[in-house]
């Protein structure tokens, strides 16, 4: 697997259980996410940076890779069919983009509530509270939630329709790449998964690296992974022009 | 998964009748305990349909919520409609239809450029009917959240796939919801002609609703 140059590196930063981050991804640099631990969540939401109204679309993204799962080659586009980041490189193989984020309800229905009060920092926290906190940094609001991905998390679909959560879908050391294709704003928080079934509440910590990368060329592995990305990678380049 | 249920209410007793021609949004407000019907009047017809609290906007349809608390993606009769802040928006109690989409979303000019060719970006797009619907109640792009198309059927596979599929529906198949509270219904009659989803032939809904 590819280890990143060293010389590359521009900063490393821990993102502890259940905490917010984010951070503008600069087109030419690459955020790898890695589960250090294995059975990690990061709920991720994604904005084009110079106009925060044009937002991740799951739905456009899907359909266009004709696909229910994100891993290797996908690209996450906008609303405007512009690619905000690319995934190079992936060894943990499926991510989930269907079943949304944790609630006040649900952590404090399976885990009961733990405040700050009484915890501190270990207080119990959810992904939909933790976006609306971060988006209000970048004075967004509810209205700028749109659906997630969860990194490292798997939910297949039967032919019924109905949901399965699979523990274990990420192993210790297993790592995403996101390349930015724009100045992404990345917004994300590793709170639990809403459909964890573990009986105790115990979010993972995720590491980043933040490393630059060359722009994707003719033969890129994600422009060529559908015809789609070609032409998402061509109107994003246009963007730039 | 698939249910089919009819309706026991009467058209005559409706209180509102419209048709939603190929193309046209439409945007009302539903008072709590009204009941709404949209018909495929012709069949293979995809309504694309967003959900407001009235009272709030900001409280939406929110289609992970939906999926997430049903345990499934698509729906039928039985399904809440969640929004973002937890809330039941309004629930389905009849469905001739069987199955609806929450995953495929609304076409747009700039998605068809990535799906079908750059020059596709002209064509009439159900984004632009949201945008053009929703700002006669004061609500823009911000407040277009990934829509419920009703009638399409947009299966995923156990290996992570996903593909449009024929339409499940036919002419005269329609889907019954509940208002749970007061909600503003914003609706676009698909327009799309470059996929099978209104059977490369747009047509009229038809909506009724009751007191």
């Amino acid at each position: 697997m590819p280890a990143i140059d060293p010389s590359l590196i521009r900063f490393r930063e821990t993102v502890p259980p259940g905490a917010n981050w984010s951070h503008v991804l600069k087109r030419g640099t690459t955020l790898r996410l890695t589960d250090p631990e294995g059975g990690a969540n990061v709920a991720a939401l994604l904005y084009n940076f110079e106009l925060l109204a044009e937002r991740l679309n799951l739905p456009d993204t899907l359909k266009c890779q004709h696909t229910a799962r994100l891993a290797k080659g996908h690209c996450l586009y906008t609303d405007m069919g512009r690619i905000l980041v690319s995934i190079p490189e992936d060894t943990c193989g499926w991510h989930d983009p269907l079943a949304g984020w944790s609630t006040a309800r649900i952590v404090k229905e399976k885990y009961g509530a733990k405040t700050y009060q009484s915890a501190r920092n270990e207080w119990h926290r959810n992904a939909h509270d933790n976006f609306v906190t971060e988006l209000g940094k970048y004075g967004m609001d509810e209205r700028d939630l749109t659906m997630n991905v969860n990194f490292f998390s798997k939910v297949t679909v039967d032919d019924a329709g109905r949901l399965s959560f699979h523990p274990g879908n990420s192993r210790p050391g297993a790592f995403v790449d996101l390349r930015a294709e724009m100045n992404a704003l990345v917004i994300l928080n590793t709170c639990i998964h809403p459909l964890d079934p573990s009986p105790t509440y115990a979010p993972k910590p995720v590491e980043l690296t933040i490393h630059t990368s060359p722009p994707p060329g003719p033969d890129d592995f994600c422009r060529n992974f559908r015809m789609e990305n070609q032409r998402g990678f061509t109107i994003t380049e246009r963007y730039f022009l | 998964m698939s249910s089919l249920t009819e309706s026991s209410l009467d058209p005559a007793q409706a209180i509102c009748d419209f048709t939603i021609l190929a193309g046209d949004p439409w945007i009302h407000v539903l008072k709590r305990g009204q009941t709404v019907r949209i018909e495929d009047l012709e069949g293979n017809q995809a309504a694309d349909t967003l959900f407001f609290n009235a009272a709030d906007p900001v409280d939406r349809y929110s289609a992970q919520d939906t999926i997430r608390e049903q345990g499934a993606i698509y729906l039928t009769t039985g399904t809440k409609l969640i929004s973002t802040r937890g809330h039941v928006l309004l629930t389905i109690t009849a469905d001739t239809c069987g199955r609806h989409d929450t995953l495929g979303g609304a076409c747009a000019c700039e998605s068809n450029m990535v799906r079908y060719a750059i020059e596709k970006r002209s064509m009439h797009a159900c984004r632009d009917s949201f945008l053009l619907g929703a700002r006669q109640m004061g609500l823009g792009k911000r407040d277009l959240a990934h829509n419920i198309n009703f009638f399409m059927n947009v299966p995923v596979t156990p290996e992570g796939g996903l593909t449009f599929a024929d339409g499940v529906s036919a002419p005269g198949r329609y889907v019954e919801m509940r208002a749970e509270m007061d909600v503003i219904a914003l609706i676009s009659n698909c327009p799309q002609l470059n996929n099978p989803c209104n059977g490369y032939n747009p047509t009229p809904v038809r909506v009724l609703i009751w007191a």
